[in-house]
């Protein structure tokens, strides 16, 4: 008997859930308390259906065990009985009810998204995220890594592979935080496990969801819904640091930009311009036009050879601020990026096109 | 009705089919059309399984090593597309077409003619959406659901093909569906009572208004596609005043009782097998109409639980939830009264017996996860992973797969006169069944642990299951050449049976010759025979 529970403790041990997470057999429990709701749901609808499996798979194969001919059972004539027939319908309706009742109250919570204390926007693009804090003025586009990308054909996968961007999302610690999540070309989805929220981005609408993260860390996550080719390599890696270093990291991110905007005033040298245009062009371009400018046609055509990078540049521009048919518009980036990656795609691949300053740029938005 | 008995004016029935290729394309044989469907579905099972042999080798370790991002994407679309309308949906109509007539002691289908014509444009239609593989820019790539806006704006030029084919696909499920309401309403025996029909004839029945209630509505939101994509329209253009939700709400109004569709055929079919080797009538015969019934009702009223994040409201979510739950509530009937009708029986376990058992078996699990995947909040964490990819993997092919080739054991000596190979059949079994598990079981881990579905390759930390589901994918795949070679072998070796191979089954077709006659009922049975051929008498 004493050997008996040893095993049975030991089984409970193997099977609980700590067990599960550690080999990333289970759902995660995160680090919200939406995520936790749902971990401790999902715990619960499992171990109910459990149970019934156990009832009736129990009585099923022990059927199939003791009432088989080989063993000479004779078969009984019943078939009917409405008692039975009304107890197996009321018995699954009150578990069915006992599940409803925590559920709902589960919904009814991860809705209310009034309590935030501040407001991130999430853009979805094929296939990278834009984040936008209003408050704060900062606004960035969030790729994936490049350490990825390059790894993607070969046998040597960096840690993290899939799961590492650009620039991360940066969060403060403990404050409630409302995500308004949209699209500006097909539907997507933004999807963090540990903050137990995934919210659709639809274009043209905003969608809401919120957490409040207790814990320190970097959390990662993917797009949730097929958008197109590069679905499987857009993914979400959010910082989440304490207040304290999220004030400086803000202070330092609008720092950041001003540099960014008054470097727009000056006069770029060409050489400066294709430096930071190449990698302007095989962060945001390359996934459709490759790196070596050939395109995948007819879909994607080629940059190499264009008549549109070979001809004036008010019409390039135009393109890519504005984007045309399959190609996406790109006026998220900023007058100096743009400049950069146009003057880039006209002079590299043997092209023959001027280049484009930043004043350029920004006259033609 | 008593045409059955009345003379058929040219005595064309003595005269059997006509030979060579032309009897199969001017035939209105229910037998042949039945065998015309079930040989096109088993011909797409195999492209649809092939082309999953394409996405399971992709994923078989991380990185890109055999095709690039959007070629996996066309893979997974047509994957669903072939498997849902090329192999799952023509198989039961297959079955429903041999089995119907001899079932309710009628000579044909009602509308023969029509019936042809159904079968007909589906090697059309499938060959339009295979075509489009060989098309510029390639085959459809925005998943068998083709959410807007992904499949108007962003969709390559193959898209309008594809249309042309789910409008073709449609137009035969619907006649396919009127022929079997005709045939069950009006060629049913005159003594045969509704209540008296095998579940089999009812499942179906019930099937077809749930056919001809989707398949108009499926027909509506891809006219909507042609418009927005092809005449300027915005249905789902937001920038136009449409809306890409509405999409899925209408695709999901046709996809829900789809889901139905696929299962309650296979759900007669289980009904009939387990009395027969359990040998013992089908407990609770009644409850399980009712059951079906309600399972087709409330498939009709739950649709948006497929769409909780996008952005439901709070009412919304919980009504779909509540609705959804309840539908655990007739499945689980029938799931008891097949284990009831098991019990203190005499059960022996040929091979139909232990595809069914399994089917019971396996399908419940699909059931546990589909009632976690109705929890809204739960579906959270669920909605999209590699969990769903297993939960419907588990209904429709442990499911409606296994109650097919279940179905195709059973009536095979019916169908031929012969017998297959027993051995080898159940060799065949314990192959499928323990590759399937190693294929689709690990894959509920994968999604827990967050791996999104519908994408080429993956994080690091997924690489051990998809390895497992993989290796279980190619060896499942394999076990296909087996049931290809079982049934060749029993058409063209098997062993003669008597007219009831089976000794403990029940049903008219029974009670027809070793290999049923050409036109199954020239007399209706009687109502003596009727009633001692009935799934409920004692």
């Amino acid at each position: 008997m004493k050997r008996l529970t040893t095993l049975t403790s030991a089984l409970v041990a193997l099977v609980s859930t700590n067990v599960f997470a550690e080999y990333g057999l289970n759902m995660t429990e995160g680090v919200t308390s939406v995520s936790r709701n749902i971990y401790d749901l999902h715990m619960m609808v499992f171990w109910v259906c459990v149970v019934i499996a156990v009832v009736v798979f129990g009585t099923m194969f022990y059927s199939i065990f003791a009432h088989r001919q080989s063993k000479g059972h004779q078969a009984a004539n019943f078939h009917e009985s409405t008692k039975v027939e009304l107890l197996w319908t009321t018995i699954p309706i009150l578990i069915l009810v006992s599940m409803a009742i925590p559920a709902s109250k589960a919904l009814i919570d991860l809705e209310d998204t009034s309590k935030a204390d501040m407001t991130i926007k999430i853009t979805a693009h094929q296939w990278k995220w834009q984040y936008d804090y209003p408050k704060e003025n900062i606004s960035f586009i969030s790729n994936l890594a490049q350490s990825s990308k390059d790894s993607i054909k070969g046998d040597k996968k960096p840690e993290h592979y899939l799961l590492e961007v650009d620039n991360r999302l940066v969060l403060p610690v403990d404050t409630s935080i409302r995500f308004l999540v949209t699209s500006n070309d097909v539907i997507h989805n933004w999807w963090v496990p540990d903050f137990g929220v995934k919210q659709d981005a639809n274009p043209g609408f905003i969608n809401d969801a919120w957490a409040k993260i207790d814990k320190i860390g970097t959390y990662r996550g993917q797009c949730a819904e097929l958008c197109g080719k590069d679905h499987g390599f857009m993914p979400i890696v959010v910082d989440v640091v304490s207040k304290e270093d999220y004030a400086k990291w803000v202070a330092k991110q609008q720092s950041a930009q001003a540099a960014v905007a008054a470097s727009a005033n000056k006069i770029w040298s060409k050489s400066e311009l294709m430096a930071k245009g190449e990698s302007v062009y095989n962060t945001n371009c390359a996934a459709c036009h490759q790196k070596n400018g050939l395109g995948l046609p007819p879909v994607f055509p080629p940059v190499k050879d264009s008549k549109i990078v070979n001809g004036p540049a008010s019409e390039h521009i135009k393109i890519v601020l504005h984007g045309k048919a399959a190609m996406p518009a790109f006026k998220i980036l900023n007058d100096v990026d743009l400049a950069a990656v146009i003057t880039y795609e006209r002079v590299a691949f043997e092209n023959t096109g001027s280049i484009v300053q930043p004043a350029d740029v920004k006259s033609a938005r | 009705m008593t045409t059955a008995t009345a003379t058929i004016p040219h005595g064309v029935h003595h005269h059997g089919p006509e030979k060579g290729l032309m009897r199969w394309i001017k035939t209105t044989n229910h037998k042949d059309i039945g065998s015309l469907y079930m040989w096109f579905a088993f011909a797409m099972l195999l492209i649809g399984g092939a082309l999953a042999m394409g996405i399971r080798a992709e994923l078989l370790q991380p990185g890109m090593q055999l095709m690039e991002p959007q070629f996996f994407n066309q893979l997974t679309t047509m994957h669903g597309l072939i498997m849902v309308f090329g192999a799952i949906m023509p198989a039961f109509v297959g079955l429903g077409n041999w089995l119907i007539p001899m079932m309710i002691g009628a000579p044909d289908m009602a509308l023969p003619r029509m019936n042809n014509w159904s079968f007909w444009i589906l090697p059309f239609a499938g060959g339009i959406l295979l075509s489009t593989f060989f098309m510029e820019g390639g085959a459809p790539a925005f998943g068998w659901t083709f959410y807007a806006p992904l499949s108007t704006t962003f969709a390559p030029d193959s898209t309008d093909f594809f249309i042309f084919a789910v409008h073709l696909l449609g137009f035969s499920s619907i006649m396919g569906a009127i022929n079997i309401i005709a045939t069950v309403l009006n060629m049913r025996a005159p003594e045969m009572k509704l209540m008296d029909m095998p579940l089999f004839v009812w499942t179906w029945l019930i099937t077809s208004f749930l056919l001809i209630g989707a398949m108009p509505v499926l027909a509506g939101v891809v006219t909507m596609m042609l418009t927005d994509r092809n005449f300027g329209t915005a249905f789902f253009d937001a920038t136009g005043g449409g809306d890409p939700v509405m999409f899925q709400h209408i695709f999901w109004f046709f996809g829900h009782p789809e889901v139905y569709i696929m299962i309650l055929p296979a759900f007669g079919i289980t009904s009939h097998i387990i009395p027969t080797f359990a040998r013992k009538p089908l407990f609770g015969y009644s409850s399980m109409v009712y059951a079906t019934a309600s399972i087709a009702f409330l498939s009709y009223i739950v649709w948006a639980h497929h769409m909780f994040l996008t952005g439901m409201p709070v009412a919304g979510g919980l009504y779909f939830m509540y609705a959804t739950m309840l539908i655990a509530v007739p499945t689980g009937v029938k799931v008891f009264n097949w284990v009831a009708t098991m019990w203190r029986g005499s059960m022996t376990f040929e091979a139909p017996m232990l595809w069914t058992l399994s089917f019971v078996f396996l399908f419940t699990i699909g059931g546990f996860s589909g009632l976690m995947l109705g929890i809204a909040p739960a579906d959270i964490q669920y909605h999209d992973t590699y969990f769903v990819v297993a939960h419907f993997h588990y209904v429709l092919v442990t499911g409606a797969l296994w109650a097919i080739i279940a179905a195709t054991l059973y009536w095979l000596p019916k169908w031929t006169g012969k017998m297959y190979n027993e051995s080898l059949a159940k060799i065949h079994f314990w192959w499928a069944v323990i590759s399937v598990n190693i294929l689709f079981f690990p894959q509920h881990f994968l999604g827990l642990a967050g791996m999104p579905r519908r994408i080429p390759d993956y994080s690091l930390q997924f690489a051990d299951f998809n390895l497992i589901s993989s290796i279980g994918g190619f060896a499942f795949g394999a076990s296909f050449f087996l049931l290809t070679y079982i049934v060749v072998d029993c058409i063209r070796n098997g062993k003669p049976v008597s007219a009831r191979p089976w000794k403990g089954a029940k049903g008219l077709e029974w009670t027809l010759d070793a290999k049923a006659p050409y036109h199954s009922f020239n007399t209706p049975p009687s109502r003596a025979l009727i009633e001692a051929e009935s799934q409920h008498s004692a």
